[in-house]
């Protein structure tokens, strides 16, 4: 079984957004693996793991892609490709469907899985897109893949705790949830020393033609509320909380 | 011919509060442009359900094969109606079925996708659509294009109320290779009912390591309250799934919400918002959880989970 693992990274949420004229100054960003693609490396890996399955990582290098697939690499995965084509960050979840789904139509993968969503999807999800193209089956919102020889199940999580396992022929795409197990960790170190041995193949790919949307701007939205705030001193806080449950009547006698 | 279509979901034989919503957009959106609303919905229930709906045509698809959500079913359907009748706006919700088949449909159709819509509105000669981004911590506003699938995300803006008789039809499901092996409904046996709960002590990823989790409990103890959490704590398999707060877990409206470590995430925030009292620490700042709580903190809940408990045992001792 070939599995292709598509992934990017997206700005890091831990630093301060800073919007400049209504639009993100992304080439100022520190970006990371978006963690649901890092979800669905995790269960790719899980699936090679249990069948010995071929897990290729693919990406599209709008700039900062070596460091994701090396570490895709260092934690398993079989190979790593780039796809090229001089775009850069700001490009298209369209776009990136299309280009995606271009290559995979041309490498005959059995499971396409990427991460059911990702922080800057403003126009659709990747999994959605990339079966679309491909017309191929699909289910997103998933996790316990359980690949067998023609075909692949799944479980599909829905609101409220209700789920349904779903059994899609292959070849087959997958938004991935959650692994079953958290992402596996590897130290700097073993990737650096990756580095030296392994290489990222690059493909260079065509500009899709589709048209992007027109975004008239980015912002910090405006909140309905705000809470009222007390600091970080851990007793005064910890007074404070004490004296609200007092009042809400809330502390028990 | 609907130039408006909304893609209903059906729960317990009636149309959801999230459907209700997108229909009452659709038709403010239609009366201002003169256009046509409809609603297309799937299942046994689904023409009970949908006759008395805000829209001037309703199309029901009853099948064995659509009374459980099937993405192959759902998308081949849809994409079928859609091509005999190309709408301009294609409206789903993002649930589960609005992520599986928002994109997939604007490939389909070739056609764009706004996803995370919270508001859709008309500007002039513009019509325009806002969507929540980066976890809720910014908002872009879009140009709806000729023609769009926009996948709104439930509770965005209140549901009008307001009835209809549209003219009823059906369509057939068409086939697909997917199928439903069963369904699970949600466990309710054994663990602690979080939605019942007064006050819920409630951890997030910011809680760091499982042992952690030791501290959340001697408070929750503290406090006569439980210990819920958010997704990620579930996924690291550090609290069962019945504790999970929000858009794939339980939806809660305790007394009293503390969250700690939680940045606010839509999906979390879905679960938690209608809570009466809501307490949040976070040493960010700028989490979106604080948006939404009516007190906060940016203390270390590492140093601030043992400090409270300390200090309501006293009280208690
Ligand atoms: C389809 C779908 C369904 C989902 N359903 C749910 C759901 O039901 N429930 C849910 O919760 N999520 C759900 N999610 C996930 C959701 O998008 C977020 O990823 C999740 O809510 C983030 O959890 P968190 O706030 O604990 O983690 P993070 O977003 O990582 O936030 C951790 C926070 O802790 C703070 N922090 C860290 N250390 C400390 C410290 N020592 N002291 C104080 N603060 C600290 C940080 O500042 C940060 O804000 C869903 C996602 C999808 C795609």
């Amino acid at each position: 079984m070939r599995i292709a693992v598509l992934m990017k990274d997206v700005p890091d949420l831990v630093e301060e957004l800073e919007v400049e004229d209504g639009a993100l100054p992304l080439d100022d960003m520190s970006f990371v693996p978006s963690e649901w693609d890092d979800q669905a490396l995790e269960e790719a890996l899980l699936i090679k793991e249990e069948t010995g399955a071929d897990v290729t990582v693919v990406a599209i290098d709008t700039g900062e892609v070596d460091g994701l697939m090396f570490t895709a690499l260092a934690k398993g995965a079989d190979r790593a490709v780039k796809l090229a084509g001089g775009f850069s960050r700001r490009l298209a979840n369209r776009q990136r469907g299309a280009v995606l789904a271009q290559y995979c139509q041309t490498q005959g993968f059995d499971l396409v899985m990427t991460g059911v969503q990702a922080i800057d999807d403003l126009d659709g999800q990747i999994a959605g897109w990339v079966a679309g193209n491909l017309e191929v089956g699909h289910a997103s919102v998933v996790r316990d893949v359980r690949a067998g020889a023609d075909t692949v199940k799944v479980v599909q999580e829905y609101s409220g705790g209700k789920m349904a396992e779903l059994e899609l022929p292959l070849p087959a795409v997958l938004g991935i949830q959650a692994a079953r197990k958290p992402p596996r960790y590897v130290t700097v170190a073993k990737v650096r020393q990756l580095q030296k041995t392994a290489s990222v193949e690059t493909v260079d790919v065509s500009e899709p033609t589709a048209p992007t949307l027109s975004v008239r701007k980015i912002y910090k939205p405006e909140a309905a509320g705000h809470a009222q705030m007390w600091g970080d001193d851990v007793d005064e806080v910890s007074e404070k909380i004490v004296n609200l449950l007092e009042d809400k009547k809330l502390l028990r006698s | 011919m609907a130039d408006i279509v909304v893609v209903g979901e059906i729960q317990n034989g009636v149309v959801t509060d999230a459907t209700q919503e997108l229909l009452t957009r659709a038709r403010d959106l239609a009366t201002a442009r003169s256009r046509s609303v409809a609603v297309l919905a799937f299942g046994k229930d689904a023409e009970a359900a949908v006759k008395t709906a805000d829209a001037d045509e309703a199309v029901v698809v009853v099948d064995q094969a659509v009374e459980e959500y099937n993405p192959g079913v759902y998308e081949a359907t849809l994409v079928t109606w859609l091509t005999e009748n190309p709408a301009l706006l294609i409206l789903l919700s993002n649930t589960t079925m609005g992520m599986d088949l928002g994109a997939a449909l604007a490939a389909r159709l070739q056609i764009a996708m706004i996803a995370y819509c919270t508001d859709l509105r008309i500007e002039g000669s513009s019509e325009l659509a806002t969507c929540q981004i980066y976890g809720g911590k910014l908002a872009a506003e879009v140009e709806l294009p000729d023609r769009a699938v926009v996948t709104v995300i439930p509770g965005s803006w209140a549901a009008s109320g307001r009835s209809g008789i549209p003219m009823v039809h059906r369509f057939n499901a068409q086939p697909s290779p997917i199928s439903v092996v069963k369904v699970i409904e949600p466990d309710a046996s054994g663990d602690v009912d979080i939605t019942r709960a007064d006050i819920l002590v409630s951890v997030g990823r910011g809680i760091q390591d499982p042992d952690n989790l030791e501290l959340a409990d001697e408070l929750a103890q503290a406090i006569g309250g439980v210990v819920s959490c958010s997704r990620p704590v579930v996924d690291a398999g550090w609290l069962p799934r019945s504790r999970q707060v929000g858009k794939s877990g339980q939806t809660v409206k305790p007394k009293l919400y503390l969250a700690l470590g939680i940045s606010g995430a839509p999906e979390h925030l879905q679960g938690m918002k209608d809570a009466e009292l809501i307490v949040a620490v976070n040493s960010d700042e700028n989490a979106p959880i604080f948006d939404v709580a009516h007190y906060g903190a940016t203390a270390d809940i590492l140093d601030l989970m043992p400090a409270l408990t300390e200090k309501l045992n006293g009280r208690n001792g």
